[in-house]
């Protein structure tokens, strides 16, 4: 029974870390940059829903409505502003900028709210009793919201126009552009769609966790990513597998190993795929050109 | 160029002779104001500033002029800070910093120095080791962590406990350690210990194990935010046991939005309590409350008696007729600091041959979302 | 009379000897400020936080500037280092005009193995793959270290000697700074260099890349661990917790703003921001900035958020950092100016022409 419900806490992480995981995903997707910044991102949506609910007294669901929209206008602010100069630069300086990007948000934070961690209220208490077992409420949302998000996500990239326009762009950007498909409204679409993602996240994982920092993103990004890169990168099923996986193994881990080396073990399984197979789980090989 | 300005400024001074009387001592602080730990550094200089200008505001032979500089929690900013209160504003006596890393750092260097100095809250025991200059205003961890263990046993009647700690901060392991060793002693069986990292914030996977062996008490050494979210997610759970927590819990029930009633029946060790009659205390939690509108933890409590203590020293060299003056002093206010005995808010403080306090410790209980005295220890 | 005739310190022994020369000149300077206390504990403690940051700069930048790989985890090597040396000093019975400097050669030893042994895997990968890889490894180093007993574990270690000096800094500066710009000069540098600019063309005129890119990896690491052995041997605390991300990133700040692929870029950019925060402080504590809001004394003495605006405007504005990669050089700075001086005097009417080449 210990070890369904070890599972049940695994697979909640894990789905919250694949919706995080897509966002990277189609980031890096699209211009081959890993956004440092994406898990800041998803703290300063934390904040913001946070902000609404308990200092201005804001329906929850207006709330969660203005926070997804502020963060994904924040996400192509950042690509707008930071990013796009660089876009055809070197791409370490474009991983140095996310860096900066990154810092800064936090250090921001910090310096708004302090560097205490604030209490945020679960908007889904209670919980749900299955035969014999006993799941909290938010589990359930936490995991029924996430396969519907990707359901949908995976519907828009394959079947719209849009969709197709992303993938055509991450294929040869210059073709594309040719092809008459707008590359900066595609690109900007794109980081709104992961901002948005990340917004969702982070209110679900505020909801399940109840506590929300400025420096919350930096590990909750880095392990999402772990994810993403375990599934292949750029590959929308590969981030559900790989947040799942890396969820249930990190919750595994702390029960029956050793919380100590639960973090150490996350990156030692992004080292070991990196290592013999760079292209991740469901990813695509892709050969360098001369 | 300075010096040259300072005689002139001296030479107009004497030729007016008024503001002469005021003679000024400085007195250095340092301690974390922005950064991760900010909450504590802000606490403890808060009340610093606070015994410091009540006591520029009563009649003294002289005045202390308090220089503060922010640590940041970081060691090598702490040296930075030392160093440039030691050796560029030459300091009489220092106190801090606040935190334990940067803690360690600078006693070691203060022993090379020689210069009196007194933490007001570093709890680990080496802290005042490494020589006879450094003192602390707080107890020590493995008294805190013992004395939790034997309330559990003998109070509570307690005889199985688990431990859920942060091993990445050597506070919450020397807590464990000190609980662990105290509870073989008296026959509490510690059925668990479960560790958890720096940066999680989901603690389910420990407190099922936890839960598994239903242990009477948990202890959780940890500072209040962290100790608030595994009190909640272990009733979530299902844990029905007693929660038993530390200095670091003080706190718990300022935290905003949090639901209090998970806290009900909790106990911890802290330095003081409010509910304490001592006027020295009540004094304190009236004027702190008044000037920053919020009520003060234990962290300000021992900021307040630290500057309390080196005050108190420096008044006891100056009427010995000792000019209080960079190097020169050091030794007699170590001495001075030494024979301290004082009525602080944390209670009667005296030295003991290893420098630190000794003092009572209460134990609060939480009930009903307020704090109760329980009992001394 | 030639070009090449007008210049006096042409000849690699010159050059050797006029750097000598001025090298030595600069320390007896220090040294004899320090021993007069001309330069208080607080300056020197100052001057030797300078010292270990710049052999941190510099190593970086061997590996992001000139092998054009960049790592994301320096501090991890800097930890083994640290570590090492502490241990051994702790350890060994030995005078300290013995033991600090083998256990520094020690932690840089063994920082070079770690080097070689996550270069292997991680040189494999490029880009952001090897930037993400190597912030991997450095994570599981501290937390491996935060596990273990020999290292304090989370308490970190302590009671380490305080043999780190002023004079000791400077002469460990100059041995890494001698030592890495040998090391770009020569038929090996230019290897190095050859694999920045394209790998594959490297690759097919000769060059053993993995060779080059390993060894290069792990001697940016050794130097990362001599920086770490003087860090110890300073702060005598070591805390794991201080070998974090966010010192990896403060290394990286100090390349990028100096110049990715300029060691004068990289010594000034350590030197300004190890300053920073103390002019910082000093600068919110004047009666103007006392007379501000609260806030804006905050924003200035918050050195990460300075640090976070400094990578984005200077990846944005000049994407080269402020020196891009130019480098200095004593010997051709003063023959431009005994070229200058002859100009006015009217012996040399030719060198007012720029001249392409033979310059190096």
């Amino acid at each position: 029974m210990a070890f369904l419900s070890h599972l049940i806490y695994g697979l909640q992480l894990g789905t919250i870390y694949a919706l995080v995981a897509l966002g990277y995903s189609m980031v890096y997707g699209i211009i081959r940059l890993i956004n440092f910044a994406h898990g800041d991102i998803i703290m300063v949506a934390s904040f913001v829903v946070w902000y609404l609910i308990a200092r201005l007294n804001v329906p929850v669901w207006l709330s969660i409505l203005i926070c997804v929209a502020f963060t994904s206008l924040l996400g192509v602010a950042i690509e707008k502003l930071a990013y796009k100069p660089l876009r055809h630069s070197a791409r370490i300086s474009l991983l140095i900028t996310a860096i900066g990007i990154s810092f800064f948000l936090q250090n921001a934070a910090q310096l708004i709210f302090g560097a205490d961690p604030v209490m945020f209220e679960n908007l889904f208490p209670g919980n749900l009793s299955l035969g014999a077992l006993t799941v909290s409420r938010v589990s359930v949302i936490i995991i029924c919201v996430s396969i519907v998000l990707m359901i949908a996500l995976v519907l828009l990239v394959n079947k719209t126009r849009m969709g197709r326009a992303m993938r055509a762009v991450s294929e040869d950007e210059s073709t594309a552009a040719l092809m008459g498909i707008n590359v900066n409204t595609t690109i900007s679409f794109a980081f709104a769609l992961g901002s948005a993602l990340a917004a969702v996240a982070a209110i679900l994982y505020s909801c399940a966790y109840t506590q929300i920092s400025p420096t919350m993103g930096g590990m909750l990004g880095l392990k999402a990513f772990v994810a993403a890169v375990l599934g292949g990168i750029g590959s929308i099923p590969g981030a559900m597998l790989g947040g799942i996986l890396i969820g249930i193994c990190e919750t595994l881990t702390k029960a029956y190993i050793s919380s100590s080396f639960a973090d150490a073990i996350v990156f030692g399984i992004l080292i070991v795929v990196l290592i013999i197979r760079p292209s991740g789980l469901l990813g695509v090989k892709t050969k360098e050109k001369v | 160029m300075k010096k040259r300005f300072a005689c002139l400024f001296l030479a107009l001074m004497l030729a007016f002779g008024a503001a002469a009387s005021a003679e000024s001592v400085k007195v250095g602080l340092i301690a974390p104001l922005t950064g991760e730990v900010a909450v504590y550094g802000n606490a403890v200089k808060e009340a610093v500033q606070l015994y410091i200008d009540d006591f520029n505001a009563a009649d003294h032979p002289f005045d202390i002029n308090l220089i503060i500089y922010d640590d940041k929690g970081d060691p090598t900013e702490a040296m930075n800070a030392y160093n440039k209160l030691v050796y560029q504003d030459d300091i009489a006596v220092l106190l801090g910093p606040v935190t334990s890393s940067p803690t360690f750092g600078v006693a070691e260097a203060s022993v090379d120095d020689g210069i009196p100095a007194l933490t007001p809250t570093a709890t680990h025991p080496d802290v005042t080791t490494y020589g006879n200059n450094f003192f602390r205003a707080c107890f020590e961890d493995p008294f805190q962590g013992g004395s939790m263990a034997k309330f559990a046993s003998s109070e509570l009647k307690a005889t199985t406990a688990a431990i859920i700690y942060n091993n990445a901060d050597t506070y919450s392991i020397g807590l464990r350690d000190a609980f662990m060793k105290t509870a073989e002693e008296v026959g509490l069986t510690v059925t668990t210990t479960e560790a958890y990292g720096a940066s999680d914030i989901d603690f389910r996977a420990q407190l099922t194990n936890i839960i598994k062996t239903n242990p009477d008490v948990l202890f959780i050494p940890y500072y209040y935010n962290v100790t608030y979210m595994i009190c909640s997610q272990a009733r979530e759970l299902g844990y029905t046991g007693t929660f038993l927590g530390v200095d670091g819990t003080d706190g718990v029930l300022a935290i905003e939005g949090a639901d209090v009633s998970v806290f009900d029946g909790m106990y911890f060790a802290n330095h003081y309590s409010a509910d304490s009659d001592s006027p020295v205390t009540q004094a304190f939690i009236k004027e702190y409350t008044d000037k920053y509108g919020a009520t003060p933890n234990a962290l300000a409590a021992l900021g307040y008696d630290g500057a309390m203590i080196v005050c108190d020293a420096l008044e006891r060299v100056n009427n010995d007729g000792v000019k209080i003056d960079g190097e020169s002093s050091y030794e007699a206010i170590i001495e001075a600091l030494r024979a301290t005995e004082v009525d602080g808010v944390t209670g009667h403080i005296t030295f003991d041959e290893n420098n630190n306090p000794i003092k009572t410790l209460s134990i609060i209980q939480i009930k009903d979302g307020a704090y109760h005295f329980y009992m001394n220890y | 009379m030639t070009r090449m005739e007008k210049r006096i310190f042409k000849t690699t022994w010159s050059r050797y000897l006029l750097n000598t020369l001025a090298t030595a000149a600069l320390i007896t300077v220090l040294m004899v400020l320090v021993d007069t206390k001309q330069i208080n504990k607080y300056n020197q403690g100052l001057l030797i936080q300078i010292g270990f940051n710049i052999i941190l700069a510099v190593s970086l930048n061997l590996s992001a500037g000139f092998l054009g790989q960049l790592p994301l985890g320096h501090a991890g090597f800097m930890s083994v280092g640290a570590y090492t040396a502490a241990l051994f000093t702790k350890g060994v019975n030995l005078p300290q005009s013995v033991a600090f400097p083998l256990g520094v050669l020690v932690g840089a030893f063994v920082a070079f193995l770690f080097g070689i042994l996550i270069g292997l895997p991680a040189l494999r990968l490029k880009g952001d793959y090897l930037a993400i890889i190597t912030l991997g490894f450095s994570e599981i180093i501290r937390v491996i270290i935060q596990n273990l007993d020999f290292t304090g574990g989370a308490a970190g270690l302590r009671k380490i000697p305080k043999y780190t000096t002023v004079g000791w800094t400077i002469f460990w500066v100059v041995v890494t700074l001698f030592l890495i710009c040998t090391l770009i000069k020569s038929r090996h540098g230019r290897a190095i260099l050859s694999i920045r600019e394209d790998e594959i063309a490297a690759e097919a005129s000769g060059v053993s890349t993995t060779y080059y890119k390993v060894t290069t990896f792990a001697l940016s690491a050794a130097f990362a661990g001599v920086a770490g052995a003087l860090y110890a041997h300073y702060m005598r605390i070591l805390d794991p917790a201080y070998f974090d991300f966010m010192k990896s990133a403060e290394i990286l700040v100090m390349v990028v703003l100096g110049g990715m692929g300029s060691i004068i870029g990289s010594v000034f950019a350590a030197t300004v921001l190890t300053l920073l925060p103390e002019w910082l402080r000093d600068l919110a504590a004047l009666p103007f900035f006392t007379t501000l809001p609260a806030w804006v004394g905050k924003v200035i003495e918050n050195r990460m958020i300075i640090y976070a605006l400094i990578l984005v405007l200077v990846m944005i504005f000049k994407p080269s950092g402020l020196f891009g990669r130019y480098d200095f050089s004593l010997g051709k700075e003063l023959d431009r100016v005994f070229r200058g001086i002859r100009r006015l005097l009217g012996l040399d009417k030719r060198s007012g022409k720029p001249s392409k080449g033979g310059e190096n």
